[in-house]
């Protein structure tokens, strides 16, 4: 390569860009029209919109300096904070929604590397997830905190982790069940499978709230948290089932006969022969429907649980920051976004991975 | 194969048979001796500013929640020992059935067939609400029946909307209704000249009138076009704990007839009165008859206030004036029955 070459390398870069855009945007006489009606739709929103968020807004006072002005209200956003994220908990204990956080947020980042599941993990996991239910109902230490008082950020988080974990065992029972040859056994699977994806989850919220209760007999535990948990887990299993018999049905007969021929009795051939490269295969998909699953629990908000969506809701009933709703779900969309947007980008990294060293 | 499957279905039909034997033992045991043994009163409150809301810290706060807290004093003498859930219109009626709440403070109105059909029991009303309009001030009406030819925003999918049909079909004069679906939209099209005005629970009215920008280009309009009576509502199958709750309002009441607040009460210790010492717990006769503790009025009036004081805590900053909502004594529907 001669100097000259060298030297023009950045500037063929750069080059090769520009091309790649010219013909993107403006390629044709279709494109061109396109790209000049978005442009003048960015340029007609973007400026009213950056008044309302930057220029007119206001970043600290009261909610009479907030109204004085036409811009969003930071101000709120600002003293309400805590309570959007950690809403009716106890403030002096406040450092246990914090711990469940961060331990749910270190799980979860243990749990996204390929290099960490080992068996460890599978029993970790729900160890740590169980600690945190632990936490936030206030042991160990002297004074309960009742799942009516749990809110926020925590609680979307560890309704995601507990329901999940719950729902991943239960799932591959089921979709064991549905590929059984015991004829009642799938029917029932397959029933049960049917049954809960043809019913919305707001449904089943419901009925968790209003007619669970009333068919548990006396003296068992009414609290809507556990109940509305029992319920999701319920729902989301078959969810779940069907992305895991997905895998199941990848899995390429020989290796059943393979397990067989070899002595292997049903469940030590699932165990040790198909599961572990039918679970390999489901792995995308399941991230997928895990992010789904997240974005799903600010359904809880309907069955007045205080997830984080709600939380914002009720933070604009305070007589002192009365109905700035924008700001407050601008938050939640932020926190919600941030979520869903690095578990989408997760998704793809594992996938390639994935796909490059083989799914086996 | 068929051995397993008929096991199988065994095992399914009893599963069936045992939900269904389980939703026939629905709870239905005494309320207060539940709310003891638990050593805390469970209550549903909603979300409404002035009324209830938590504050930055968490911490619930407002005219029904001071009534909460004034029942845990009755019960436990701890105004602390009262838990309060936030639930949506449509869950709160069966939660209170199911046994989930003890007594329901979400401003729940009383009709004849919650009464009668619901199987649970009203308070006395704490709060007498009403649907209200709320006008802008330039086009100069003071009474609702100068509304002729105005335009009235209604919140679409509530009673409100027939209130109002009826109300000027009654007075034969003509309006046009813009139904709104949205909330904060409400606000927006009184403020930017839409709608004339809008007509809501004045309950709610108050809160939108705190939003706008300019509060004083606005005013609430005194006809209330609907009866509104808000009380708190107890599980049925326990009088005692109804009557507790009826007391607990009525202490407050009363103590705002003797002109007794949480400041001058210990003042009233040494009054003379009889009844005023039976009250406070100064002679202990009415107490032991009733099975309370002596002190039960005294410290929900010390530590929570009277009517009135609950009222200007929560509610007088908001800018609601007190209307009906006055003691029968200075013309309001607020009557206390004697302790006695």
């Amino acid at each position: 390569m001669t100097a000259i070459e060298a030297a023009r390398m950045p500037s063929r870069r750069l080059g090769r860009l520009w091309t790649r855009w010219r013909t993107g945007l403006f390629g044709t006489w279709l494109n061109s029209a396109i790209t000049i009606i978005i442009g003048l739709l960015v340029l007609w929103l973007l400026p009213p919109l950056l008044r309302w968020l930057v220029l007119d807004a206001t970043w600290q006072g009261t909610s009479a300096d907030c109204l004085a002005q036409d811009g969003a209200c930071w101000a709120f956003v600002a003293a309400k904070l805590r309570f959007i994220v950690l809403a009716l908990y106890p403030i002096q204990l406040q450092w246990r929604p914090e711990l469940v956080c961060l331990l749910l947020a270190i799980l979860l980042a243990v749990a996204a590397m390929p290099r960490f599941w080992r068996r460890e993990l599978i029993v970790g996991g729900p160890v740590v997830i169980f600690l945190c239910c632990l936490l936030m109902a206030g042991y160990p230490g002297p004074s309960r905190v009742s799942p009516n008082q749990w809110g926020g950020l925590p609680v979307t988080l560890l309704v995601w982790a507990v329901c999940f974990a719950v729902s991943v065992p239960l799932a591959i029972l089921l979709s064991l069940a549905r590929r059984s040859r015991m004829q009642a056994l799938r029917l029932l699977a397959i029933g049960y499978i049917e049954f809960m994806r043809a019913i919305p989850m707001v449904a089943i919220l419901y009925f968790a709230t209003l007619m669970l209760p009333m068919a548990l007999p006396a003296g068992l535990s009414t609290d809507k948290m556990p109940r509305a948990m029992i319920m999701i887990s319920l729902f989301w299993t078959a969810y779940i089932a069907e992305i895991m018999r997905g895998g199941l049905q990848a899995v390429p007969i020989g290796q059943e006969e393979a397990a067989a021929s070899l002595g292997l009795g049903y469940w030590r051939s699932m165990r040790l022969i198909i599961l572990p490269q039918a679970l390999r295969m489901v792995i995308p998909g399941l991230v997928n429907q895990a992010i789904g699953f997240l974005l799903a629990t600010s359904l809880l908000a309907v069955i007045g649980i205080v997830d984080i969506l709600n939380a914002a809701k009720a933070a604009a009933t305070d007589p002192n920051w009365l109905g700035f709703y924008k700001e407050a779900f601008l938050v939640v969309a932020a926190i919600y976004f941030a979520i869903g947007y690095g578990g989408s980008r997760y998704s793809l990294w594992l996938e390639r991975r994935l796909g490059r060293c083989g799914p086996h | 194969m068929t051995v397993r499957s008929r096991w199988l279905r065994w095992m399914v039909a009893s599963l069936v048979g045992a939900i269904g034997l389980m939703s026939t033992a629905a709870y239905a045991g005494p309320t207060l001796d539940r709310i003891k043994s638990r050593g805390l009163i469970r209550a549903g409150v909603g979300t409404t500013p002035g009324f209830f809301e938590p504050d930055n810290n968490g911490r619930w706060r407002g005219f029904f929640i001071d009534y909460g807290r004034a029942l845990a004093i009755a019960v436990f003498g701890d105004a602390e020992k009262i838990e309060f859930t936030s639930s949506s219109p449509q869950q709160r009626l069966p939660a209170l059935q199911s046994g989930e709440f003890d007594v329901l403070l979400s401003g729940v109105t009383i009709t004849i067939t919650r009464a009668f059909k619901l199987g649970f029991h009203f308070g006395p009303t704490i709060f007498y609400d009403g649907q209200g309009l709320l006008v802008r001030k330039d086009i100069g009406v003071t009474s609702a029946s100068q509304l002729d030819g105005a335009t009235i925003g209604i919140q679409s999918g509530t009673t409100g909307e027939l209130n109002i049909a009826d109300f000027f079909r009654k007075s034969r004069h003509q309006f046009t209704p813009v139904t709104i679906e949205d909330t904060s939209e409400f606000v927006a099209a009184l403020q930017s000249g839409r709608v004339d005005a809008i007509t809501q629970d004045s309950s709610d009215l108050v809160g939108k009138l705190a939003q706008l920008k300019n509060p004083n280009d606005y005013v609430l309009l005194p006809e209330r076009l609907s009866k509104e009576p808000l009380a708190p509502a107890v599980a049925g199958g326990d009088d005692r704990s109804l009557e507790i709750v009826n007391w607990t309002v009525n202490a407050t009441l009363q103590a705002e007839e003797w002109g007794i607040t949480s400041e001058n009460i210990d003042g009233f210790l040494k009054s003379d009165d009889p009844a005023i010492k039976r009250f406070l717990g100064v002679d202990p006769s009415l107490a032991e008859a009733i099975g309370l503790d002596p002190k039960w009025a005294y410290n929900i009036i010390k530590t929570i206030g009277n009517h009135g004081e609950i009222f200007d805590r929560h509610l007088k900053p908001l800018g609601w004036e007190r209307g009906y909502n006055r003691l029968w004594t200075s013309g309001g529907l607020l009557y206390s029955p004697p302790f006695r």
